[in-house]
């Protein structure tokens, strides 16, 4: 046993359950630092030429859809509250059928997320001309801001391309959890891999909430 | 000076090695999925080791073609890609990782009075990734290498690019992930993992430090990392985010790789004050001075390391009232500093001073970190900063700073821990006298550079002036010095694995939980979880030194 770790998720350099379990949530909480520090670098250059270039965002943020940005918005809030509600049947030591079923609804609902993301927007724009890099075409009515309202879908992309990388590595991360659960391995006492996926599932939440009044809201 | 006594006197030398983390187990597949944080601590100092030859190497071929005003050895663009690459691999792939990844790893978990590092196995994965980014780099290197500066400043990285700035800023990007990942882990280790009885203010200094190294870890280096994927963009894609022809910002670029390079500085240099903490009060056999004011300027140092950013950029158009804040801001930095180098020199006062390798190492490395942080001021005030800004005396500084510093230090600490790591001691003649080599070497290298910057030499050129020669000259034959000097331990380090005598738990008499185990340590650490009962460096219950000399 001296670099394993035994049927009960206890690894051997803790001393106690609990001391691993504060062990992982304030890992969690450090890399989620870690997180706001590399989308804060994004969102301050956004803001930056943002402020130099108003119009061009303006014009920029005139190509993206606020029905789907509205859709997606809802869909992630709904997803966040499945988490919590996975963790909350396994603190209450709900069978294990209920914790896999919210999973899977979570997973659904991150899904449904990318879906409409790559298929309805980025497809859209990638046939528009729209998509930076990929023959994009200026349009007569931007006049002189479009080298701008390029940058602005450029940001577009990149910021929702990360975000969108982060969905796919939470849904990874749900499904090892599922197949945690599967064996059984939740109890009332022991679900901290839930509590910290949970924390790391809300954070691509709330990094949305703010993408989508910046990328979409601005025209208002 | 303690009397002198032979190796069989001491009753842990015995034959029979002890079952320890080295002999638990062998072979290659043992060492490569190891989780045990003293193993990857070695692993790492491997990999930095073969970095540093690297970069040692592009710097040696730097200093030959500067023999000459116009240049002996390599075309101009060759020398660019000389000094990109000098500069990248060093920074990036040996300082930054230097200490915390091989003394950091290895000691953190003993000097608290814990098994291991809260997450072993991110601490194994780490090193993939750092290994994975050297590759990289190592590739870029030998397939048409970077000319763009270590700095990756648009437009040279972007529209004026000749190599392959991609991959380059792929490399570094990848690299930063294993700093990440060992930063979170520090954190968390320091936090949750001390011994019972191990309070805040019980921590060797050294956890201090490198607390303060990890927390800039974790909140600097994902900033570059966005930047370089920013400019990754920007080149695969060709569309303007910091390229002015593209109607980017150059000088956002600045601004956002400064706010983790600066605090990078800091990365090097943090966990050097660690290690000199722990060799002035171990071989100054005396209490530190002023405990808490060492510990918490190591905090301060860490805060006030992403306010002061904009030093660097004091000629690169941000506005005067911006670099004005930013000067003052750089001033704030030396009081922290000065109280480290006031601390450590009022430790030594009084105290029964014995001048081992390690000590000298560290005696040098307050001399040294001395003038480079002094010569940091006159580069963070506006008006003389324009005029040296760009020149060898830059170049003179930051050597002084990393070199002078994070290296002495490094080399004191690899030392000092040495027979704690592998349960041997060094040839101590040897290792004096290698220790007082690099420090002649270093200074005949760099001090002249910082007379050819003040005389207005830039840096970064492959040619020069010809009445610049004769202080080239000297730079250069203080290179090779140096270069002989990292090349004796090199040498008796690995010698002294097999050969060198065999010490027992605590040869130097030092203070601290990771002399009261076996040297090497067990697996495990500890054989049974320490309980700590008083301050550190209480030198009044030290153990006399078992005297190892050879």
């Amino acid at each position: 046993m001296v670099h394993g770790e035994n049927p009960t998720g206890f690894a051997h350099q803790f001393e106690t359950l609990e001391q691993q379990h504060d062990a992982g949530r304030l890992g969690m909480w450090i890399f989620l630092a870690t997180e706001i520090l590399f989308f804060g670098g994004m969102f301050m250059s956004y803001t930056v030429y943002r402020s130099l270039h108003p119009q061009a965002f303006l014009l920029g943020s005139h190509i993206l859809e606020v029905k789907f940005g509205a859709i997606n918005t809802a869909v992630l809030i709904c997803s966040s509250f499945t988490m919590a509600m996975s963790i909350r049947s396994a603190q209450t030591g709900k069978k294990k059928g209920t914790i896999i079923g919210w999973l899977i609804l979570t997973m659904l609902l991150g899904a449904t997320f990318l879906f409409l993301k790559f298929r309805f927007e980025w497809y859209h724009d990638y046939l528009e001309h729209t998509m930076p890099g990929f023959g994009f075409f200026y349009r007569p009515e931007w006049g002189t801001h479009a080298p701008q309202v390029q940058m602005f879908m450029c940001f577009y992309f990149f910021m929702t391309g990360l975000h969108a990388l982060h969905m796919i590595v939470g849904i990874g991360v749900l499904l090892v959890l599922t197949w945690m659960a599967s064996r059984g391995r939740f109890t009332s006492q022991y679900f901290a891999p839930l509590e910290i996926s949970g924390l790391y599932w809300h954070f691509v939440d709330i990094v949305w909430i703010f993408l989508f009044p910046l990328l979409y809201l601005i025209r208002y | 000076m303690s009397t002198t006594a032979t190796v069989e006197n001491f009753p842990n030398s015995s034959a029979e090695p002890q079952e320890n983390y080295l002999n638990a187990r062998y072979g290659v597949r043992s060492w490569l999925l190891t989780l045990d944080h003293k193993r990857i601590g070695l692993l790492y100092l491997g990999t930095i080791t073969l970095m540093f030859v690297v970069g040692g190497i592009a710097a040696t071929m730097m200093r030959l073609n500067l023999l000459e005003p116009q240049g002996t050895l390599v075309e101009p663009e060759t020398y660019n890609k000389l000094f990109s690459t000098h500069g990248i691999v060093m920074v990036f792939f040996f300082l930054v990782p230097s200490i915390p990844a091989t003394l950091g790893n290895f000691l953190i978990p003993l000097m608290i009075g814990a098994r291991d590092v809260a997450f072993p196995r991110l601490n194994l994965l780490s090193w993939y990734i750092f290994v994975t980014g050297c590759l990289l780099m190592l590739y870029v290197v030998f397939t048409g290498g970077i000319d763009t500066g270590w700095t990756f400043y648009p437009p040279y990285s972007s529209s004026y690019a000749h190599t392959d700035v991609f991959l380059a800023a792929m490399a570094i990007f990848i690299a930063g992930f294993s700093s990440i990942l060992t930063g979170m882990n520090f954190v968390v280790t320091i936090h949750k993992m001390r011994a019972p009885g191990m309070t805040w203010f019980r921590l060797p200094l050294f956890i201090w430090s490198m607390y303060a190294t990890a927390l800039i870890f974790v909140l600097g280096t994902p900033v570059i990392a966005v930047t370089l994927l920013l400019l990754g963009v920007e080149k695969l894609l060709h569309v303007g985010i910091f390229d002015p022809a593209l109607g980017g910002d150059p000088v956002l670029f600045q601004h956002m790789f400064w706010f983790y390079s600066h605090p990078a500085v800091y990365i090097m240099i943090l966990p050097s004050m660690g290690v000199i903490s722990e060799l002035i009060t171990a071989f100054s056999r005396k209490r530190i001075f002023g405990y808490s004011f060492v510990a918490f300027s190591s905090l301060a140092i860490a805060v006030i390391s992403f306010l002061v950013w904009g030093h660097h950029m004091f000629v690169s158009g941000q506005s005067v009232y911006a670099g004005l804040i930013f000067s003052v801001l750089s001033f704030l930095v030396a009081i922290p500093s000065a109280v480290k180098v006031f601390n450590w020199t009022a430790t030594l006062y009084k105290g029964s001073i014995s001048y081992e390798a390690p000590m000298l190492y560290a005696l040098g490395f307050i001399g040294l970190f001395t003038i480079g942080g002094l010569t940091g001021l006159f580069l963070a005030s506006l008006s003389t900063d324009v005029h040296l800004n760009g020149t060898y005396f830059v170049v003179a500084h930051f050597h002084y700073v990393m070199v002078g510093g994070a290296v002495m230090a490094y080399m004191g600490g690899l030392h000092y821990w040495w027979p704690k790591i592998t349960g041997r001691l060094y040839p101590d003649l040897w290792a004096r006298f290698a220790a007082l080599i690099i420090f002649v070497g270093f200074n005949l290298t760099f001090f002249p550079q910082f007379v050819l910057g003040y005389l207005g030499m830039p840096r970064r050129y492959a040619m020069y002036p010809a009445e610049f020669q004769s202080l080239n000259v000297l730079s250069s034959a203080g290179a090779s010095v140096l270069a002989v000097g990292y090349v004796i331990p090199l040498i008796y380090l690995i010698w002294s694995m097999k050969y060198g005598p065999v010490v027992g738990p605590n040869p130097f008499g030092t203070k601290g939980l990771e002399w009261t185990t076996q040297s090497p340590p067990p697996t495990e650490n500890f054989l049974r979880t320490p309980i700590v009962t008083e301050e550190a460096y209480n030198y009044e219950t030290a153990p006399e030194p078992e005297v190892v000399r050879v």
